[in-house]
Parts: structure tokens; sequence; C-alpha cells
């Protein structure tokens, strides 16, 4: 098959699953999970084929696959919609399917496929367990989640929107493909819609994306209008971007491409939960865990990143813009690492963390460090969907000694509830130490280490204050998730929930294996040339691949050992501090970092409610409905009706019956009657008089004739 | 078929009228036969202007399909149809809505006969204003159209459906005096009411020359807005939309439908086809105003939207939202007119139309569906429905989705055109639009939560509430409606290019 038209194909299946088990499987769980993993095969491996065939192509940079159709008429011309395939899109095609089919296959043991019905499961609400007869003693085991199949309809979709937003050769369907992210995310997080929380976190993510995809919507029609064009390829020639950069835009010293880059940044910021609209993704931890994955590590915020990291060379060509970016992830990098530090949820820590990750992407990008930040990306993305998908089957475990215990009140996700599940969850927990070193940039053996270590390397070439906080970060980084693999996992069990834990089943535990494969060898590919005894043993392949997506391709930093030592001290640091810390800690009391402010995330929530929901519920019901509606503008309305009833009351009152009644209507039948009476004298009745009255007429008449001729 | 082919234009306009007259023949009590009758009967118009859409050549210039009847002798006014891509547009909207309106009455059971009589009349009176190629006839329809809906609202409303109605009524009756008067005017000046001839005559007055005593500038400027303000009563444009949201919530369902569905898209219809032409100047000099009064349709009516608690009011308020959209397309195609962004801007306004008209006319239907089972719109008493409907929780959420403007879905690709086109043009206005934007996800979001989410309302799930599915009769009524939404989000051509040709060679 073409590769062009293998590229088109690759987003289908997943859409097609959806479509297929919402209309037809959906009563069939089996049938359901074959067709919407099959479907995430079938684009796994569509992407793997387009991936070595890319590989193969000399500068594929500048001979990219390519291929567009007709779209939309706009006037005199059409809007091409198309696929494109260039170094980017090829690398992140590969984490992409990489990841959904890992995420897809760990869904099936998730929502426990297999175990029995709930007793008192109910739809829309996590499942409860089910009570077995055993051997003729009854014990309650996990029960299968009574929406399985709507989870699967539900991933495919969102899988079907990532694809497209990766293959897309354009702005347009790459929005189409982000925003159908947004609508599977609004349904994913709030997937439990029976439980007010989650019901309520997924409005919270709908909406403030939905900031960020304002702004973005405006800043395409702008790029639009000023170019003509969409579409990647035609945007990113010479003479576009420097009509581009020499139009200024309606903003004092923007340049158009500065105020379009922004607008396109601030989607970026919202799809990728930067500072600050960062507060709906700790709560988009309501969703069941696959989802988090989905969400936090392969798709959604990724795609966030991979948009602005797209959008590169236009962002580059405003300094202003370059700064914001900057200043926005190093910022978020830090402010989100420090509130991580103080949660006791484990889904929540490493949401926190997926902030401040994402930050680190958009610091790197925000300096010009492109190669870094797609290396950051991917090993990001395989790293934390492991951990993600560990938390998930670390909160399985705990669910299992739950439901043995039976006490509900006891939080699965609470990792001071745990403690010791080394030892009863060995896979999970092995490969969450190799996620939790990735992300802690542990030296040498993980990606983590490559990627960070290349954006510390670039922000200390180019902008030191974006170094010094980004170490702060790293260092943080490494030292909560030491926390956190240490309560969770090391010491002994601190419940009896904890104590019965249970190792998940395969197919949960073999997407973590195969996940933590990647976590460790992907870093491999970007060893930096120049790096002390390891570079150039493997080529530096990814800056070489990836690099070629640019005009110009990137210039490979002078090795520096400066960088290279801060993050070996971070990692190194943050993770022995961390355990000294914690491994002696059984309770938050003994938590010395469980400050108010940094538990209470700055209280952006409360600022938020305060300072925006609160006023514009109140202005849109009061000012805009009551006041302006009701009260204005219909009692302007109101006022013609009792208006047109004084004018008629006015012109009955003081018109009709005065003047037509009583002086027309009954003047006239008065005179009338009047002179009919005068009249009335006349009418005697005696011949004499009539002859009489007749000779007097007749000589009157005459006389007047008679003068009238003369004359 | 020699007949037919030579009449497509006035079988599609007058046989639903025909129809209703065989009606009053029918017996009143077999209201299984009256319904299935109107409802058959309808098609007919449907597959005929389908016939019409399939023949029409979207590249040809003019009017399609012509016919002329004499009419008024004396006066020069005769029944002139025709059809190009902005009419045949409208005119399909409303052959398909109209079928899908009747089939959502089929539980109405008070006065059956009269009740779908009243349709199919509705039906003629909305498809001549967008056949007549004069303007007289044009305004008899125009006023036809709202007799059989006032007394749909006011027989068939629910509780306040007296004010409602009448408020509908005299609103647009007041709005419309203007518009006759300018009719008469231009049609006394020029002794014919001939859309095309009036169009060439009037465009070419010499400003400069005088006309009952005032300046033909002036006179033009004061036709201009006798017009708008017809027009912009029954888009509605803000500030003159507070009787839509009356009349929405207190008429039947299926009276709902076709007053988002179609009966809004005449006032814009009445935009394009006649105040640009028409007025191409005074459209320029007081096209920021009409931006500035659709912007603030877009803004508020999101608000508004988003304040209320009835769940048809809500829906109501959408629409007041997403008619701004296409107002301020107009609004920027009349201050640019000819240059590709008004193209482009017009496009998006058309095509919303017609967009608007399927997800207005859905939502409508399936806030009816929930009322008419659980007899309360009120969206605080809901809750947690989804379990309980999860087939009709799905079409919620998919209509309301395409309400909102998710993109593979049609309300995206029009607003995008319309941003798009209207950004160049008036870039701050489009820049506060997208508030309005960000609400339509707001209030969206909040039915939906009231609706389907959250914990279960325990009321509606057992004993003699208990909340029945959404039925095959209701599924298929929403039927052609999503497959059109989905098909139009994801390949816009067949239609846009229809839209997108005519616009070029109008304006």
């Amino acid at each position: 098959m073409a590769t062009e038209t293998l590229i088109w194909l690759i987003p289908l299946p997943p859409a097609l699953a959806f479509f297929l088990i919402v209309l037809f499987t959906n009563r069939n769980k089996a049938l359901s999970h074959t067709i919407a993993v099959g479907a995430a095969f079938l684009s796994w491996l569509g992407s793997m084929i387009v991936f070595v065939r890319a590989l193969r192509v000399e500068s594929l940079g500048e001979n990219p696959f390519e291929s567009s159709v007709n779209w939309l008429p706009t006037g005199d011309t059409w809007f091409r919609a198309g696929v494109l395939v260039d170094p980017l899109t090829a690398v992140t095609l590969f984490f992409v399917a990489w990841t959904v089919l890992m995420i897809f296959i760990y869904s099936v043991g998730y929502h426990n496929f297999g175990q029995p019905a709930g007793d008192h499961d109910h739809k829309g609400l996590p499942p409860h367990g089910a009570t077995v007869d055993e051997h003729g003693h009854k014990h309650v085991v996990p029960s299968v989640e009574p929406l399985y199949s709507r989870f699967f309809a539900f991933i495919g979709l969102f899988a079907f929107g990532m694809f497209t937003l990766v293959v897309s050769d354009n702005l347009l369907t790459l929005f189409v493909g982000w925003e159908i992210m947004g609508l599977c995310s609004y349904l994913l997080i709030g997937f439990w819609y029976g439980k007010k929380s989650a019901r309520d976190a997924a409005v919270k993510a709908f909406m403030t994306t939905r900031i960020g995809d304002v702004f973005m919507l405006l800043g395409i029609a702008y790029l639009y209008s000023v170019t003509g064009t969409l579409s990647f390829r035609e945007i990113f020639t010479e003479t576009t971007l420097r009509t581009l950069a020499s139009i200024p835009s309606m903003v004092n010293g923007l340049s158009s491409a500065g105020l379009i880059g922004l607008l396109l940044f601030i989607g970026t910021i919202g799809k990728s939960a930067q500072f600050p609209l960062h507060v709906w993704l700790p709560d988009a931890m309501e969703g069941p865990t696959p989802v988090s994955a989905m969400i936090h590590a392969a798709t959604m915020v990724s795609g966030g990143v991979y948009t602005a990291i797209r959008m590169f060379p236009l962002l580059s060509l405003d300094s202003t813009t370059m700064s914001i970016v900057a200043f926005i992830g190093a910022f978020t990098a830090l402010f989100a690492a420090t509130i991580a530090l103080a949660q006791n949820d484990i889904k929540r820590v490493l949401a926190y963390s997926t902030i401040s990750q994402l930050g680190f992407m958009i610091a790197a990008l925000g300096i010009g460090a492109y190669v870094a930040a797609v290396f950051h990306l991917i090993t990001h993305a395989f790293f934390k969907a492991l951990l993600f998908l560990g938390s998930g089957s670390v909160i399985h475990g705990m669910e299992h000694g739950v439901l043995h215990t039976g006490k509900h009140d006891v939080d699965p996700q609470d990792m001071f509830n745990m403690g010791g599940l080394k030892n009863k969850m060995p896979i999970t927990f092995w490969t969450f130490l190799i996620g939790g070193f990735a992300l802690s940039g542990f030296p040498i053996v993980t990606a983590g280490f490559w990627s960070k270590d290349e954006i510390l390397a670039d922000a200390f070439a180019h902008n030191l204050p974006v170094f010094v906080t980004l170490a702060v970060a790293a260092f943080l980084t490494a030292f909560y998730t030491m926390r956190q693999i240490t309560l969770t996992f090391l010491g002994e069990p601190r419940t009896k929930e904890a104590a019965h834990a249970h190792e998940t089943p395969w197919t949960m535990t073999t997407p973590l294996v195969v996940l933590s494969v990647l976590a460790i060898g992907y870093g491999w590919i970007g060893i930096p040339e120049h790096f002390p005894l390891l570079g150039g043993l493997v080529p530096n392949w990814l800056h070489d691949f990836v690099g070629g997506t640019l005009a110009e391709h990137p210039e490979a930093l002078e090795f520096n050992v400066v960088p290279l030592l801060t993050s070996l001290v971070v990692a190194l640091g943050g993770l022995g501090l961390g355990y000294l810390m914690y491994r002696n800690v059984n309770s938050p009391a003994e938590d010395k970092l469980q400050l108010g402010f940094l538990k209470n995330k700055y209280y952006f929530d409360e600022i938020y409610d305060v300072v925006f929901i609160k006023p514009v519920t109140w202005f849109a019901d009061k000012v805009v409905y009551q006041i302006m509606d009701k009260g204005f503008i219909d009692g302007i309305l109101h006022l013609f009706g009792p208006g047109t009833q004084g004018i008629g009351d006015g012109i009955r009152n003081y018109f009709d019956l005065p003047v037509i009644n009583k002086f027309f209507g009954d003047g006239s039948a008065n005179a009338t009657y009047f002179s009919g009476e005068k009249l009335r004298l006349a009418q005697t009745g005696r011949i004499q008089q009539y002859l009489m009255l007749a000779l007097i007429l007749f000589l009157a008449i005459g006389a007047a004739l008679y003068f009238l001729i003369k004359v | 078929m020699n007949f037919i082919s030579a009449h497509f234009l006035s079988l599609i306009l007058f046989v639903p009228s025909l129809v209703a007259v065989v009606m009053l023949f029918l017996p009143k009590d077999e209201t299984k036969l009256l319904r299935w009758f109107a409802f058959g009967a309808s098609l007919i118009p449907l597959l005929l202007s389908l016939s019409v859409w399939f023949q029409f050549k979207a590249f040809a210039p003019g009017f399609q399909f012509q016919e002329r009847y004499d009419w008024y002798e004396a006066i020069n006014s005769s029944v002139h149809l025709g059809v190009d891509g902005l009419s045949l547009t409208m005119v399909l909207l409303t052959t398909l809505l109209t079928p899908l309106a009747i089939l959502a009455s089929f539980s109405v059971a008070e006065k059956v006969k009269a009740y779908m009589m009243l349709f199919l009349f509705l039906e003629t009176g909305m498809l001549g204003v967008f056949m007549s190629l004069d303007l007289l006839v044009f305004f008899v329809f125009w006023e036809v159209g709202l007799v059989p809906m006032y007394f749909l609202i006011n027989q068939w409303g629910s509780a306040n459906r007296n004010y409602a109605s009448m408020k509908f009524l005299i609103y647009t009756m007041g709005g419309s005096l203007g518009l006759l008067l300018a009719i008469q005017l231009l049609g006394v000046l020029f002794g014919t009411f001939d859309l095309l001839a009036l169009t060439q005559r009037w465009t070419s007055l010499d400003p400069d020359s005088t006309l009952l005593g005032m300046s033909v500038s002036q006179v033009k400027a004061i036709a201009f807005w006798a017009f708008v303000i017809a027009f912009a009563i029954k888009v509605p444009v803000w500030p003159f939309h507070t009787w839509l949201p009356d009349a929405h919530t207190e008429a039947p369902t299926a009276g709902s439908m076709i007053l988002a569905g179609v009966l809004l898209k005449l006032g814009a219809y009445g935009f394009l086809r006649l105040i640009l032409p028409l007025y191409p100047f005074e459209a320029k000099i007081f096209a920021g105003a009409l931006a500035f009064l659709a912007t603030a349709a877009i803004v508020f009516g999101a608000f508004a939207s988003f304040a209320q608690t009835d769940f048809k009011r809500l829906v109501a308020y959408s629409s007041v939202n997403h008619m701004g959209f296409v107002v301020l397309g107009i609004a920027a195609a009349g201050l640019a007119s000819g240059t590709n962004d008004a193209t482009i801007a017009l496009d998006g306004a058309v095509l919303q139309m017609f967009n608007h008209g399927l997800s207005a006319a859905g939502m409508f239907f399936l806030v009816g569906v929930i009322y008419e089972r659980t007899h309360t719109r009120n969206l605080e008493e809901y809750g947690g429905l989804f379990p309980l409907v999860p087939v009709y929780g799905g079409i919620l959420i998919f209509t309301s989705f395409a309400s909102l403007g998710l993109p593979g879905l049609n309300g995206f690709i029009s607003e995008f055109l319309v941003v798009r086109g209207v950004w160049p043009i008036f870039t701050v206005y489009t820049a506060i639009s997208m508030l309005g934007l960000l609400f339509t996800g707001a209030y969206v979001l909040k039915a939906l939560k009231n609706v389907l989410h959250g914990p279960m309302n325990e009321h509606w799930a057992h004993g003699e509430h208990k909340l029945t599915e959404i039925n095959a009769r209701e599924i298929l009524v929403m039927t052609p409606l999503m497959v059109l939404i989905l098909w139009i989000g994801v390949y816009p051509a067949w239609i846009l290019d229809v839209i997108n040709k005519a616009m070029m060679m109008l304006y």
C-alpha cells in the first residue's frame, strides 16, 4: 500500500471501533474490547510501517510523505486538508501508537474483564465488588465495570482524535483532532458520572481547556487571514514567515507572527495544563486510571506540546513570544513541582508531576531547544504512561485489599494507607521504579535522564534563569518521586488493606513491562555526541532525524560539564533525600511538608471561584437575564401594551365619546331630530297652507331668476 | 412527468396547502390516519426539492426553475418563483424539517386535524418566502407564515401560551409594518414588484436627486431601516430578541423545532436576499452597528442561556447566540462585499443557518422528549438520568455537542468560516464574540450536567414516574438530523460548494 494511503488510514480504525461499539456491540463486553484493541493494534501497525518507511527516506524533512484533498470551498479557492509525515510526525506517531496500544490492553484488566457483575453496582459509578461462593465460603472479588463497552468506545474516539492531530498537515484538522480529544476527555473524566466530583471535574476540564481553545481558534483565523493557508508546509516557507514577521499586529510592539504565535500558544496552555490554566488536570484524576494515562501522557496534554512544537518556526519569529513561552514553561515546571510535594493521593502526585514536566518541554521550546523539547515529550510519554498505569495497578491491588477487609472507608489511592507493596506486587514495583527513576532523571540508565539533561544543557547555554528554575524543579521532581516510591512500596504495610494487596492480572502487567523497556531504551537514541565516554558510541540519531524537520538544522550543542553535573546532583540528591526523609514516615502528621498552601495548591481553585466563576454566574443571571432582558427590554415592550391601551382609552374617552359620539353621532341625530321637530310645525295637512307656501316659493324663485337673467 | 418538471417550485410550494385542504374532508377522529396522511404528504415536497437539488446547476448564475403567474395585474405584481444556491439551501432545510416536525407531533392528541393542517399551511408560508422573487408576494408569504404559528402556540402551547403567542404575533407584525411601507414605496416608484427589476433600478437611482421631498439617500436610509427592523426582529438580533425565548418555550415541541429551525432563517434570508442587494451603500455605512448588535447577541445570548434553569428556555436562548454568528457574517459582507473574506463570512453565515436549523430542531425535539415524560422542564428536577435512558442520553450528548460547535460536527465548520471571514473585517468584534463561544460551552455543559450526570434523582427511577427510553419513532426523527450533522461536519463540500458559488455570484 502506498505510504500516503496508509497514513490516511491510521486514525480510522479507532473511530470505526467507536461507532461499531456504540451502535452495535455495546451489550457484548468481549466483542467490544476485541474491536477496540484490534483497532488500536491496526493503528499501531500502520504507524510502525509508516515509521519504518519514514526512516528510510533520505532527508525526510524536505521530502515528507504528504497528501491532501479539497475540503472546504472558500471563494474561488479550496481549503485543502491532508496528512503529513515529517520527522516530527514520525517520532510522535511512534510513541503515540505504542502508548495507545498499551493503554487499550491494560484497560481490559483494569476494568475487571472476566469478573462477575457486582452485587450493587450502578451504571455511572465505580464497581464495588461482587460476592462469590468458593469452596463453601463467601468472599468478595472485584466486579466488572458496568459500562465496560462504553469505556472502549470512548477511548477509541480519543485515539482517533490523537492520531488525527498527529498526522494532520494543517492547523484546522489538527484542531479538529484537538477538540475531539477535548470531548473525549470530558466524557472519560466524567466516566463515573454518577459521582458529583467526577461530573464537576469533567465540566471543569472542558471549560478550562476551552478558554485556551477559543484563543487558539482566533489564532488560526488570524493566521489564515494573513497567509491564506493553514498548511504547515506552506506556512513554514521562508517568504511566508518573513511576511508574518514583518507585518505588525494590532498589539503594540508585536509582529503578527508574535501575536498569532501567542494566541496559538494559549491553546497549548489550556490543553497542556500550563499555568494559569493548569487547574483542570489534577481534578481530571476522577476518571478511571487508563484515562489518566491517555490524557496525561500519551495523548491530550502531549497534543498541546506537540502543537507548540509544530508551530515552532512561527513562534520563534518573535522574541517577545518566545520569552513568554519560556517563562510560562519554567514557572509551571517549578510551581507544579512544589505542589506535588504535599499531595498524598498517588495519582495526584503524578498529575502535578505531569504539569511540571510539560513545563520543562514548554520552557525548552521557549529557549529554542527544539530537539530537546521533542525528546522530552517522547520519553515523558513513555515513563509517565508507565507511572500512571503503575499507579492504577497499585490502586487495583489496594482495592483488592479493601474488598478483602470490607472497610470501604479506606482510600485505596492514599499513599499513607500503603507501604510495603514491593513484595505484594513485584512487577508493579519494579516497573514503577523504572518509571519513577526515569521521571527523576536517574543518570545514564533511564531515558528521562537524557532528555532532561539535554533541556538543562540547552537552558544553560541560552538562558540562565530558566536553567536555574528548571534545575530546582528537577531536584523537587526527584524528591517527590522518591517520596512516592518510598511511601507506596517500601517499608512495612501500614494498613491491613495494603497487607492484602495483590498483584494485578497479566493484561495489566504486560503493558507495564513493555513501557518500562521503552522508558529506558528510548533514551539511548538521543545521547549527545560529545558526552563523556558514551558519546559517539551510538549516533545521536534523534538529533539528526528530528532536527531535519526544521528548515535550518539546529546545531548540536558543545558539551559543558556544568549542566551535566547539575543534572547528576539534582537527580541523585533528590532521590536520596526523598528516601532518607520518608523511609520512617508513617502518617501525614509526621510529614513535614504537609503545608496548607501546598496541600491546597496555592488556593487557585478558590481564587478562580471568587474572581471568575461566581461573578460570571451572577452577571449572566442577574445582569444579562434579569435586569437587561426581563427588566429593561421586556419592560420597554410591556410599555407598549398599556401604552397602546392608554392611547386607545384616550381616543375613546377624549375623542370617540365626546367628539364622534356626542358631537357627530349623537349631534347629527340630535340636529336631525331638532330640525324635524321644528319642521313638523309646517306639516299641518291643510291644502290651502301648502298652496300658499308653494305660491310664495314660486314668486321668490321667479324674482330671483328675473334678477339673475337681467343682470 | 412534463408537468412536474415544468412546475417544480409551485408544486413544492402549494402541495402542502392542497393537502391541508384535502385533510379538511377527512374524519376528525381518525387521528392515526390524519397523522400518517400529513406525514406522507409532507414527504412529497421533500422528494421534489431533493430532485431540484440534484438537478440544480450550482455554477450557473441567476435563478433557476423560474415560474411566473399573473397575480395582481393592476399593480404589476406576479407570483414569480425561482431559486438560487441560497434559497435552495433554505428550501431543502424547510422541506426536510417539516416532515420531521410532523413525525415529532405524533404524540399530540388534541385537535389533531387542525394541528396538522396548520403545519402544512405553515410550510407553504415559509417556502413562499424563500422562493418568491416578487416583493409583494414575498411579503404576503412572510405574513401568512405567522398565522399558523400563532395558533400553534396559542392552542397547543404550555402554560404561558397566551402571552407568548401574542408577543410573537404583535412583535413580528409590528416589525413588518415598515417593511410593507418600504415595499409599497418601491412598487409605486417603479411600477413593479419584481425583485430583479427593482434591484437594478433602485440601486441605480441618482443619490443626489430628490424623492418625496427628500434626497434619495435619505429615503434609502429610511427604507433600509424599515427593512432591517423587520428582519432583525425575526432573526432575532439583539435587542429585539425577547419574544424568542417566550415563543420557543411555550410552543409545542414541533412548533419550537420549526420556529428555531426555519422561521428564524426567514429573517437572515431577508438580510441576504433583500438588504444586501438593495442597499449595498447603506449596508456598508451601517455594517458596524449591525456587527455590534450581532456581537451583543452572541455574547449576551450565551450569558442569558447560561443563566436559565428551564431546559427549553436555555435552548431557546442558544438560538440568539447562534444566529448572532449569521448576522455577524452578514454585517462583515455588508462592509466588505466582493472581497474573499466577505465570501468566506457569507459561506459561513449561510451554512450556519442550515446547521442551526438541524441542531436547534434536534435540541428542541430532545427537550420535548423528556418533557413529555417528566412534565417538567426545570433542570434542577432532573439529575443523573443517564443510566435510565442511555440511548436518549447518547443522542442528547451528540446533538448538544453539535450545538456547541464541536469540530467534526456541522456547527464548527460554519462558525469557523464566519470567524475566519469576519476577523480581518471586524477584528475586535470577532475577538469579543469568542466570549460567546466560550459560554456556549458553559451552557451546553450545564444542561448535560443537570439532566444526565451526577447522582440520580430517584424520583424518576421507579413506579409511575419511571422514565422511559426514547422510542423508535423519536429516534427516527433524530436520525436524519444526526446523519446530516455528522456528514456536514466531516465533509461539508456537497452543500458548501453550492452556497459558496451562490455567494460568489451574488455579492
